[in-house]
């Protein structure tokens, strides 16, 4: 029973590691390399799906690594938001390496994509699993150096001038991090979280604790993305090869976000009228500052990373309105937005493919060569405006309906209007890239044949996308349970140290 | 020595955020060496510093007598340095190469992703 309940735990980093390892072995057999790649991601999704299952069933699950009872060892531990963001991680895991068979070059495979990419999916699940502030430093630190290369890799122009604003920015935050951590362990003496939990609680210092909150506020804010510290996303994340970008765009900035959801649920809950209401502050502006950006940009991807911005606004308004329907809702839509968004970033791809640019203005005519894939691209696109019956109607409305009864109108009619120009944004694409006919002048790059490998990926998440929204019930109410279990860290505090 | 400490730390987080906020990438490499620094000091010296006996536990004894210093800050800035050792070889051969396709060390100029 102990070790099934470790083996769930492990499984998500163990996984990947190993088909990095397998892949980086099989460096001079390619196409062993890839399949290696995609069954891998393959079982990744398979452990994640039995990791959410146990956890449903049998509540939050807890390793402790080499058996160091906590909070002196390193803790794993997953309850139902941290099960629930493997799972997710799973289905991108598989999707982008599916699509990564079709969309990588041979010379970026002979580079060693494939592994790196399985390093990233590593550092990602660690990241979702781990119990302990210092681990979490740890596999930031992972998911960075795999995110690092996977951006420079190919050496092109503005992916290395992409990658120098991203690996300035996320360094200083990862500085700031491990300063507010050295500043925590000063005060508390521990760095696991359920002990830090307990700690800070009844530390004589409040102010003090509430000022390194703010130091963390930043450190995970600059990987989340939020105003005004989102300046690297919308520079870097279109420089690399589709299948990064969306790789990226679905799950980095989204590690950031749960990190700020766990500290801000968790650790630091001693003063929740200042800091959750800085938090739904910024959250308003993440959202007007990103759709902003996104309406005066003209380049597909370019569009959909502002958008990034301006829907981490929504997940952390779920964060700062702080009730359990409004953290459910915040991980309803943080699980349907990294859906949305990567198979957004995956259409963007095709469309490149047959039309040779991402530029809007030389974009046109897919809906009359593909029909199909501009139907595909209407899913994901509505879903991330909120329109019924799609994911993300659903996901705006819990976050609206947990808003109401704390009478937080203003972030309501922003949401709202930033909702009306994600429609206005993602109509533009439509009527650039598929709806306008496009005159004779077809750029001599295209590549008209498009690989069935790239369409997998972009069917099952729409489908998914589909299922959400129309399953919707049973799905909120997986991530109700979420929502309430965020809210009561008592049975996190005692799952991790027992009857402490 | 906390306060010798925090002069120095103060003195290195002022040192690397004005590099970093050079135009010249070779300086805003040496920032963020200099902001990982900073924060390895931090951790030491925010843990707490004690003058005690290495916290060794002899043969004989089940668990360490009083007295012996924290191991913890030790272990987490070891493993910090090595980090930031690997980030800072990879940013180094980032700047290397973009030096050598963009042709100018300038952070203004690489603007050539900003459409």
């Amino acid at each position: 029973m102990k070790n099934g309940m470790n083996f769930w735990l492990i499984a998500p980093i163990i996984i990947p590691l190993l088909t990095a390892i397998l892949t980086t072995l099989l460096y001079r057999v390619p196409r062993a390399q890839r399949w290696v790649s995609a069954g891998g991601a393959f079982v990744l999704l398979s452990a994640a799906i039995g990791l959410l299952h146990n956890v449903y069933h049998q509540g939050i699950q807890v390793a402790q690594m080499g058996n160091w009872v906590a909070p002196y060892g390193i803790t794993l531990v997953a309850d139902l938001f941290s099960a629930i963001m493997i799972t997710v991680t799973g289905i991108i895991g598989l999707a982008v390496a599916v699509y990564s068979l079709a969309d990588i070059d041979a010379a970026r495979v002979q580079f060693g994509y494939h592994p790196l990419y399985h390093f990233l999916l590593m550092g990602v699940c660690g990241a979702f699993v781990t119990g302990d502030l210092f681990n979490l430093y740890v596999w930031f630190e992972v998911m960075l150096m795999a995110s690092f290369v996977l951006l420079a890799l190919g050496g092109e122009r503005g992916q290395l001038e992409g990658a120098i604003k991203y690996v300035t920015l996320n360094l200083m935050s990862s500085a700031l991090f491990l300063a507010a951590m050295g500043i925590v362990y000063g005060l508390a003496g521990t760095l696991n979280m359920a002990d830090l939990a307990r700690k800070l609680h009844t530390t004589p210092q409040p102010e003090l604790v509430t000022a390194v909150a703010m130091l963390f506020l930043v450190a995970f804010g600059i990987k989340a993305a939020i105003f005004p510290l989102f300046f690297w996303l919308p520079a870097s994340y279109h420089t690399p090869p589709v299948a990064v970008s969306a790789v990226f765009a679905g799950l980095l900035t989204k590690v950031g976000v749960y990190a700020l959801i766990r500290v801000f649920t968790l650790i630091f809950t001693q003063n929740v009228g200042y800091t959750h209401n800085l938090i739904l502050i910024i959250a308003g502006l993440t959202m007007i500052t990103g759709v902003l950006g996104a309406v005066a940009q003209n380049e597909f991807r370019r569009i959909l990373s502002f958008h990034i911005v301006s829907q981490i606004g929504y997940m952390i308004m779920g964060l700062g309105l702080f009730t359990p329907l409004g953290l459910a809702a915040a991980v309803f839509y943080i699980a349907h937005h990294i859906i949305v968004k990567t198979n957004l970033f995956l259409i963007s791809g095709v469309v490149a493919r047959i039309n040779g640019t991402f530029e809007l203005k030389r974009l046109g005519g897919v809906y009359r060569t593909q029909p199909g894939l501009a139907l595909l691209f209407l899913v994901p696109a509505m879903s991330l405006a909120g329109l019924p019956p799609l994911s993300g109607f659903f996901a705006k409305l819990g976050l609206i309906q947990a808003g109401l009864p704390l009478s937080q109108y203003a972030i309501i009619a922003i949401a709202l209007i930033v909702s009306l120009l994600t429609l206005f944004s993602m109509l533009k694409i439509w009527n650039e890239a598929f709806w306008k006919s496009l005159d004779d002048r077809r750029p001599l790059t295209a590549d008209r044949r498009i690989s069935v490998a790239l369409f997998i990926p972009i069917v099952l998440l729409a489908t998914l996308t589909l299922i959400i929204g129309f399953g919707v019930g049973p799905v909120f109410a997986l991530a109700l349970r979420a929502g309430e279990q965020l809210m009561q860290p008592t049975h996190y505090i005692h799952a991790v140290l027992g009857g402490f | 020595m906390e306060i010798a400490l925090a002069l120095v730390i103060g003195g290195l987080y002022a040192g690397a955020i004005y590099m970093l906020l050079r135009r010249s990438i070779v300086k805003l490499l040496i920032g963020l060496v200099l902001l990982s620094h900073a924060a390895n000091l931090l951790i030491f010296t925010a843990a707490g510093l004690t003058r005690a006996q290495p916290p060794i536990v002899g043969d004989h004894l089940a668990r360490a007598t009083s007295g012996v210093a924290d191991p913890l800050p030790q272990a987490l800035i070891l493993t910090a340095i090595v980090i930031s050792f690997g980030v800072t070889a990879f940013a180094l051969v980032l700047a290397y190469r973009a030096h050598k396709i963009v042709g100018v060390d300038d952070l203004d100029q690489l603007t050539s992703t900003d459409t």
